[in-house]
């Protein structure tokens, strides 16, 4: 079975390619990218994808697939599904699972699971026993089940000592550090950003230095350790200058941020909608600047999703009682293509490093690419598609965003896994194919 | 006359005009006090219904007598925000009024933003009785009718209000309706208790209580709740009397036509003396009698009824 992709413009920094070209797959196989590709014979597909960008597949260092243990919200199969709709085809999934992935045999749970689903999932061990910041987790034997990197995601280490043995120990198995950074005594029991929304709206605030001392502290530990640090989700314009400041200096320190935090401010909170409810909290609208210009500056590494989908019940009623999150991996693409690269504030070889070349480096995971040879892991995007977010039409089960009803730009159509089509948005309706 | 929205859920970004057609509607009402039938059946076989999430006994029992002195069927429910789910219970609430004909559905609650959830999800009008530190309306507008029958005009008015004002709905309700009125308002506590950025609501902070009395016209006292000091959010209960307390020092210092005014129910002794609470210039219990006028007026206006000099008669 041969398909071929014709006229798409092909970004793959990793193997330089940027052009128009066409690009032949069989049998789940690239075989062949040209300038031009004659066909003759008749049983080829061919996908025109003239207008459209062909990426490779999207890597998502930051998913909640919420299983084993919450399976209403999230299952690894409805989140890979979602994920091949926003066009990524691997995700790295949180272990604030229940159980917590501290232990080999929860990672195998996940990779057993996750066999069958459309898009590859890279499990996140823990860094503590049931991510309580106590004890270590079994970091040697989590790095030796496959887990690249390990995080207590949800919680923060608030523990210092522990923060420092976990960057020593994990350093013996290149296990990089992912860190939640939030000082849990300085956000108290606040539920969205201080300032001017939080003083008016009456919500507890929880103030940006929660997420800045902690940010602080954990690079003056990889600089003392010479670990490897990532920091998740990273939203306050002093955070950012902490790390660029951190980067100066040579501290092996990376960051990401997610498409939320870069496209809305505190002020969405005003409608006390519990789908703007996120941890880190919307920020105030000097930080969303900051974090544009450290995006264009190349000071952040990676976006991710943070995808962290909910039940309705989850979401519904007071804003105080709400869960944290923001069901995010279908609408992550085109919120970056729309506030980002339409924006002109990064362009489309950026916007691929953010959301693969670097989680590739940084976190040590296999090339694939748009190459010879190679199964066909790519997404046929079109940048210029406007479309309206209506949860309704998600993959996923959690339906929790504050973009619901926004028109964005930029829709993913085609989704290669793993040489075979997991999704095929060019009908009527979007597919999902087993 | 009657308000064009469906439901009153806190003053801000109310215009001026629509404050003061309250205030009047008020005084209208307050005249049927002063009568020996001190009742009106202006909204007889209407429904109002006192959803009270939190303990009050001030607020509820004011909403209470408003509502029969116009002759609406009132119904209080209580309930306790602890012993039922979350969320859910607020939605199923809120449709069990629906069904049951509710014309104005009365809420207090703790948090946040639940008197505008419970709005949009039902068709009866919403009157928020305060929710979280957010917003209380009817204390606000208590306030501006009793500051307005003693000082007439707002806009040469110096309001200072005093205390906990991070964690004040009462305060927010006051600065916003002030700001519409054109008063000039200031907020004096220590810095723990003052949110941030307050001053983009247009008052200016004080951090010395005794700058912030100069040349004041009203004084609003709020309530320190006493697990503040639990919180680390000052250190005892004596340095808050201290450099925070009203005291009969500081109000001797003040003009005598000074009007002290405190929402209740008040810590004697500790933001308020005594002296100070039961002072000529203290207006507090004529607050409480206001608040009766007022949440009349509000019951009147979100009822929607025509207003008509018979029906006050």
């Amino acid at each position: 079975m041969k398909i071929l992709i014709k006229n798409g413009h092909v970004i793959d920094t990793l193997e330089e390619l940027d052009g128009k070209y066409d690009i032949m797959i069989e049998d789940g196989k690239i075989v062949e990218i040209k300038k031009k590709i004659q066909v003759e014979n008749e049983e080829i597909e061919v996908i025109e994808a003239e207008g459209k960008i062909i990426y490779p597949g999207l890597i998502d260092m930051h998913t909640h697939l919420r299983e084993p243990g919450f399976e209403e919200k999230e299952t690894i199969k409805t989140g890979c599904e979602a994920a091949a709709a926003g066009g990524f085809t691997r995700v790295a999934c949180m272990p604030n699972t229940n159980p917590a992935v501290d232990n080999p045999a929860s990672v195998e749970y996940i990779k057993s699971k996750s066999s069958e689903a459309v898009i590859e999932v890279l499990p996140v061990g823990s860094i503590t026993k049931k991510r309580e910041g106590k004890e270590l987790a079994e970091l040697g034997f989590l790095a030796e089940a496959g887990v690249k990197a390990v995080s207590d995601d949800g919680n923060p280490v608030m523990n210092g000592e522990i923060m420092r043995r976990a960057m020593e120990y994990g350093d013996n198995f290149n296990l990089k550090i992912i860190s939640h950074c939030e000082d849990l005594n300085l956000a108290s029991d606040g539920v969205m950003n201080e300032g001017y929304y939080s003083t008016i709206l009456g919500l507890k605030p929880i103030p940006a230095a929660a997420e800045e001392t902690m940010i602080a502290r954990d690079i003056m530990l990889a600089e003392f350790t010479g670990a490897s640090l990532h920091i998740a989700h990273l939203s306050t314009k002093r955070g950012l200058e902490l790390v660029a400041d951190a980067k100066k200096r040579g501290v092996n320190v990376s960051a990401e941020i997610t498409p939320h935090h870069f496209s809305l401010t505190d002020k969405a909170v005003k409608s006390y909608d519990p789908n703007t409810k996120v941890n880190p909290p919307l920020r105030a609208k000097k930080d969303v600047e900051a974090l544009r210009e450290g995006i264009s500056q190349g000071i952040i590494d990676i976006i991710a999703t943070d995808h962290a989908p909910h039940t309705y019940e989850d979401k519904l009623g007071e804003f105080n009682y709400a869960e944290n999150g923001i069901s995010g991996i279908e609408t992550a693409l085109a919120l970056v293509n729309t506030n980002l690269v339409k924006e002109k504030i990064i362009d489309y070889k950026e916007l691929l490093k953010l959301m693969y070349e670097n989680p590739i480096n940084l976190f040590d995971l296999d090339k694939k690419g748009i190459k010879e040879n190679q199964l066909a892991d790519l997404i046929v995007f079109d940048p210029d598609k406007e479309w309206e977010v209506k949860t309704e039409e998600f993959k996923s089960k959690g339906k929790n965003t504050p973009f619901s009803g926004d028109k964005l730009l930029g829709k993913t159509e085609i989704t290669f896994s793993n040489g075979k089509m997991v999704y095929d948005n060019r009908g009527d309706k979007a597919e999902i194919i087993y | 006359m009657a308000l064009k929205q469906k439901d009153f859920l806190g003053l801000y970004n109310v215009k001026s005009e629509e404050i003061n057609q309250i205030l009047k509607t008020a005084e209208s009402m307050k005249e049927i006090f002063t009568r020996s039938v001190k009742k009106v059946p202006t909204l007889r076989g209407k429904t109002i219904v006192n959803l009270f999430f939190e303990p009050s006994t001030r607020t509820k029992s004011s909403f209470d007598l408003a509502a029969k002195r116009l002759s609406a069927d009132v119904m209080s429910i209580s309930k306790s925000t602890s012993s039922v789910a979350k969320g859910e219970s607020l939605l199923d609430t809120a449709q069990t009024m629906e069904v049951m004909g509710a014309d104005v559905v009365v809420i207090r609650h703790g948090a946040p933003g639940a008197a505008e959830f419970l709005a949009n999800n039902i068709e009866a009008s919403v009157l928020n009785a305060g929710d979280g530190a957010h917003a209380h309306p009817t204390q606000g507008l208590l306030d501006l009718y009793t500051m307005k029958s003693y000082k007439g005009d707002f806009e040469n008015m110096k309001v200072l209000i005093i205390g906990d004002i991070a964690h004040s709905r009462v305060a927010r309700s006051n600065i916003q309706g002030l700001k519409s009125l054109g008063a000039e308002i200031r907020v004096a506590g220590p810095s723990t208790l003052i949110p941030r950025e307050i001053e983009k609501m247009g008052v200016k902070v004080y951090q010395d209580l005794d700058e912030a009395l100069e040349g004041v016209d009203v004084v609003n006292i709020l309530r320190i709740q006493l697990e503040r000091q639990e919180r680390g959010l000052f250190p005892s209960i004596g340095e808050y009397r201290k450099f925070y307390g009203m005291n009969k020092e500081r109000l001797d210092s003040l003009s005598d036509d000074v009007l002290i005014m405190h929402p209740g129910p008040m810590n004697r002794g500790i933001e308020i003396e005594s002296a100070v609470a039961d002072s000529e210039q203290a207006v507090i219990t004529e607050q409480v009698t206001n608040g009766v006028a007022v949440r009349m007026a509000l019951l009147y206006l979100l009822a929607g009824r025509e207003i008509n000099d018979e029906d006050l008669n």
